[in-house]
């Protein structure tokens, strides 16, 4: 009876996150999808931490497991350490910092997913057993290893405290095939041997963890720091994944459900952001693209001149014109100059300026990145466009600011067959009357390609920090009003 | 330089090479201008108001020995014997269909500048007088068809019942054409029209017509003119003309090919299908017709009642506004001539402008002149061509990949399929079950996803993320044993899990709260 309880609470826990990732992709519907997820957290866990307390009142006779008050103490004291430490996070996170944020969490996710499943071989539920418990176990360790050191060095290199240049190892892709391989091989080793002989089965599942480790390290590190959007979408899919592994080691059907469906959402979700990039999906789960930068830089000498204008001629132009678009980048982040930026939308939309944003799908270094920084900022979001919404406008747009992009308002990428972002789409900020682009120095972006953006006639420097510029701006508006 | 502006004696000629505004601005161009008596009456400009602009009436023969006799139709036998030798006639002149003409204009030693062959550079659209009197008589073209027309040419729902809106097709998008376009179009007809040269389409739509491309090798113009089409060509485009035929009410064709007789697009057969009362106008009836059936100045009404037009004074009916733009034209083309606005003409036969038009000069017949590029945008669109594909055989090869792409995933699929189904037939029960909750879930994962907002991306992620915080639910379930590693283990998994289940949920609760629609 108790039992049937709790699946049916799980059953509703299942729909509710179900409705909760559906309600997240409206905005409308947003803030109802994050509560359904909260609801369905809670009722999870309720369910969850009730049938922990039967578990131990069953099993305390036999010596299985702890007392019932013992359990539950351990249980509130571990939910009052992840509220602790989580809650003061998430209260004081910079939305600039979300991308290293969500990696971080992810590598919980991984590493958590690794303990589950050697717990799970030490102790086999009642139900579980036999070569098919084995496998799941391998698979989930693997996975959650390699999904816990993927997340850190996303992590580490989307902080800065790591360099985001890929590492290439000579034959990178052997070294991951033999990896792969080898984990195949110790899996079968492992189901083999591992019940009849612990001892040998605890070597075996830690090897696998390390290989799972190394893996993570090895393919995420080998990924340069600008295409790292994909990258946290695709570790968030492989956090799901290990969940979901949990849930076939443990025959938890809640584990299964929600694993699979964050998995599955994660996954879609990358191969949405690889389109928008053009890139091959394939060798973005491999790891590892963002390598074929042959031609760096190559023909700055044939670039010809730029030309620099100061913050006041800028707030003229804005001043004087009718449409304005601005495309962000990570720059943009960088600078924390999304308030100024939201300041100035509002006064030249106060002066009967036309300013509307486009955003690269790829722009920053999460997914939806700049919509944040901008909501953040209080910029309305009906006037933040994505590409394909605005890239038709730019021909008849007066001035467009290019604050703090680069690789995705490239034209080479759509004339320069060898340019390494070949064939990705971009911004096409060249057709507007006048570009402004904001930058610190001539320096190339993420990709490391010359941008021939800077050296139109229709396109103006304004070299020094977004925020510093975009407030001077502001300031020369002010005089002009 | 005196310039003479002498009545037109051609029959039904009702312009007039000059109107007081005109006349008013060669004045300021330092030129004398000598009006014939009553040479604006038909085109309401009275002799008292030329007088008024500065210029002097005069008789016929005062006009006719001016050094520079401008006017609108070519002079007739008497008139160039009338005209000083070696002086200057602006005139439509025609050269090509003309040569006896030219010869004559050539024996008296004259400098003849005919406005009809004005070359098509930009430069000189301010004086190509085809084009002007060719706007004039596309919209009035359209006028005589619907005081023709026995019906609206908008559509209305009146008490008294739905008038449907009429169906105009035009046959050329030249100037006239695309000028009856938006003639028809602003009488709220259903406009249709087709042209060889398949980069008017745009044109067409520009003007609220719906462009027909004849579905044949398709024709680049690199001297603005159109040219003879050819025998595949004229077989679609006879195609398409029989369909048009039989659904239209007003067909208005202006196929002229410069210095060729009209191309005869609509054949008796073709008429005959189209429905009684229906008017076509032949804009093309003084060089031969475009229809089959049209007489020149005439209006014929066909044994199925359909009334075929072939005024070739379609221009002079709307003699006011044709003799102003005419006159425009020639000021413009004095402009040219005096450069320094002194009053004294220079030829200037390095100018393409002035060598195109010159016909004949000091006894020499300078007809015809070496060609004039258009521009380079044709030649750039001649080469973009070159590499299309023929869309049909493109949507074919399309097709067939598509086909054989779904054939694969289908095959695929089909091996996946069986996969699964032998490994879940050689599983324990329980895990059965599991795995068919995982396949559905997978799917609906994949969907719900799906449609996400890109704006949405960041919030979604972090929302998935604390779902993904779920482990918990593994590691409370381990949290009571005894055993101290598994204790502690779970004790560790736990407790991050549940910092990204806190942290996730606020994070993006906390975004989510930011974004906000403008009041």
């Amino acid at each position: 009876m108790l039992l049937q309880f709790i699946q049916g609470t799980y059953i509703i826990a299942g729909v509710l996150f179900i409705l909760s990732l559906a309600g997240l992709s409206k905005q409308t519907t947003a803030r109802l999808g994050n509560i359904a997820g909260m609801v369905g957290m809670g009722l999870a866990l309720v369910a969850t931490i009730v049938h922990s307390v039967y578990l131990s009142a069953e099993g305390e006779a036999s010596g299985a497991r702890l007392s019932v008050w013992l359990t539950l103490g351990l249980i509130v004291a571990v939910l009052a350490i992840g509220a602790a430490i989580g809650i003061p996070i998430a209260r004081k996170v910079e939305m600039t910092q979300m991308p290293e944020l969500i990696a971080a969490f992810h590598s919980f996710v991984g590493m958590a997913a690794v303990l589950v499943g050697f717990n799970s071989f030490a102790v086999p539920g009642e139900s579980a057993g036999g070569a098919v418990h084995l496998v799941e176990v391998a698979l989930g360790v693997l996975i959650g290893a390699y999904t816990f050191t993927g997340s850190v060095i996303a992590y580490l290199k989307l902080s800065a405290k790591m360099g985001s240049k890929p590492l290439t190892l000579p034959g990178r892709n052997w070294i991951n095939l033999f990896g792969f391989v080898l984990f195949f091989a110790l899996m079968i080793w492992f189901v083999l041997a591992g019940e009849q002989n612990p001892t040998l089965g605890w070597i075996l599942i830690i090897a696998i963890a390390v290989i799972g480790f190394l893996l993570g390290l090895h393919m995420v590190a080998a990924i340069g720091g600008g295409d790292m959007p994909v990258v946290v979408s695709m570790l968030n899919s492989y956090s799901g994944w290990a969940a979901a592994a949990a849930g076939f080691m443990l025959d938890n059907n809640l584990l299964i459900i929600t694993g699979s469906l964050v998995g599955s959402s994660g996954a879609i979700l990358s191969y949405i952001m690889c389109r928008a990039m053009n890139r091959s999906f394939i060798s973005v789960i491999l790891g590892g693209f963002g390598v074929d930068t042959g031609t760096v830089a190559a023909s700055d000498a044939e670039q010809g001149e730029h030309r620099e204008i100061d913050a006041a001629g800028a707030a003229e132009l804005l001043w004087n014109a009718k449409s304005v678009i601005i495309t962000p980048g990570y720059g943009m982040a960088v600078a924390k100059a999304q308030y100024p930026v939201a300041d100035l939308t509002a006064k030249l939309r106060a002066h009967g300026v036309d300013v509307r944003f486009g955003v690269h799908p790829v722009a920053g270094r999460l997914p939806g990145h700049m919509n944040v920084l901008l909501a953040e900022a209080h910029v309305p979001y009906d006037i933040v466009l994505e590409m394909d919404e605005i890239n038709d406008d730019f021909a008849g747009t007066d001035v467009v600011l290019v604050i703090g992009a680069n690789d995705t308002v490239n034209p080479a990428a759509l004339d320069d067959p060898t340019s390494p972002i070949a064939g990705m789409p971009v911004l096409e900020v060249w057709k507007a009357d006048n570009v402004i682009v904001f930058k610190r120095s001539m320096a190339t972006g993420y990709a490391g390609v010359q941008n021939p953006l800077f050296f139109k006639e229709n396109t103006q420097m304004l070299f020094g920090d977004a925020k510093d510029r975009v407030e001077d701006i502001i300031k020369d508006l002010g005089n002009l009003a | 330089m005196q310039i003479g502006i002498p009545l037109e004696t051609q029959k039904g000629e009702t312009r007039v090479a000059a109107t007081p505004k005109t006349v008013a601005q060669l004045i300021k161009l330092g030129h004398s201008v000598v009006v014939e008596t009553g040479a604006g009456t038909k085109s309401s400009y009275p002799d008292s108001e030329y007088a008024a602009a500065g210029a002097t009436i005069a008789d016929r023969a005062a006009v006719w020995k001016s050094p520079v006799v401008a006017k609108i139709n070519a002079p007739t036998g008497t008139e160039i014997t009338r005209l000083p030798i070696g002086g200057t006639l602006i005139s439509l002149i025609a050269p090509a269909r003309n040569p006896e003409l030219v010869e004559k204009l050539n024996k008296r030693g004259l400098t003849a500048l005919a406005m009809d062959a004005v070359p098509r550079i930009s430069r000189a659209q301010a004086l190509d007088v085809l084009s002007s009197m060719a706007n004039i008589a596309g919209y009035r073209a359209v006028i005589e068809a619907a005081n023709e027309f026995g019906s609206f040419f908008t559509g209305q729902v009146t008490a008294a019942g739905k008038v449907p809106p009429a169906k105009v097709f035009v046959s050329g998008a030249g100037v006239a054409g695309l000028a009856a376009i938006g003639t028809a179009k602003s009488l709220g007809a259903i406009v249709r029209a087709t042209d060889l040269r398949a980069e008017v389409a745009e044109q067409v739509a520009s003007m609220g017509g719906e462009f027909l491309a004849v579905q044949a090798e398709q024709q680049v113009s690199t001297d603005g003119y159109a040219k003879e089409a050819s025998a595949d060509y004229a077989a679609a485009a006879a195609r398409l003309y029989a369909e048009q035929c039989k659904d239209v009410d007003i067909i208005i064709t202006t196929a002229l090919i410069p210095g060729r007789p009209a191309p005869r697009l609509i054949t008796a057969d073709m008429v005959a299908t189209m429905k009684p009362g229906s008017v076509i106008v032949d804009m093309a009836a003084a060089s031969g017709g475009n229809v089959e059936g049209s007489k020149p100045d005439e209006l014929v009404v066909t044994a199925n009642g359909v009334k075929i037009i072939g005024y070739t004074d379609l221009a002079g009916r709307l003699p006011t506004q044709a003799s102003q733009l005419y006159g425009t034209n020639v000021v413009n083309l004095f402009k040219l001539l005096t450069p320094k606005a002194d009053g004294a003409v220079t030829l200037d036969l390095d100018d393409v402008v002035i060598r195109g038009m010159t016909v004949t000069n000091a006894g020499e017949v300078l007809w015809p002149p070496p060609p004039v590029q258009v521009s380079a945008a044709p030649a750039a669109a001649t080469a973009a061509l070159v590499p299309q594909e023929d869309p049909e055989a493109k949507a074919v090869r399309l097709a067939a990949e598509a086909k054989a792409k779904n054939q694969r995933n289908l095959v695929l699929s089909g091996v996946a399929a069986v996969l699964v189904v032998l490994a879940v037939a050689f599983s324990p029960a329980s895990f059965v079950g599991a795995f068919t909750v995982f396949a559905l879930a997978v799917v609906v994962g994949f969907y719900v996803i799906s449609g996400v907002s890109h704006s949405l991306h960041t919030p979604l992620m972090a929302q998935t993320n604390a779902i993904s915080g779920i482990i918990l639910v593994g590691a409370l379930l381990q949290l009571g044993s005894t055993n101290v590693a598994v204790l502690v283990m779970s004790f560790i998994a736990a407790a991050i899990a549940s910092i990204n289940i806190f942290g996730g949920f606020l994070v993006s609760y906390r975004m989510l709260g930011m974004f906000k629609k403008e009041a």
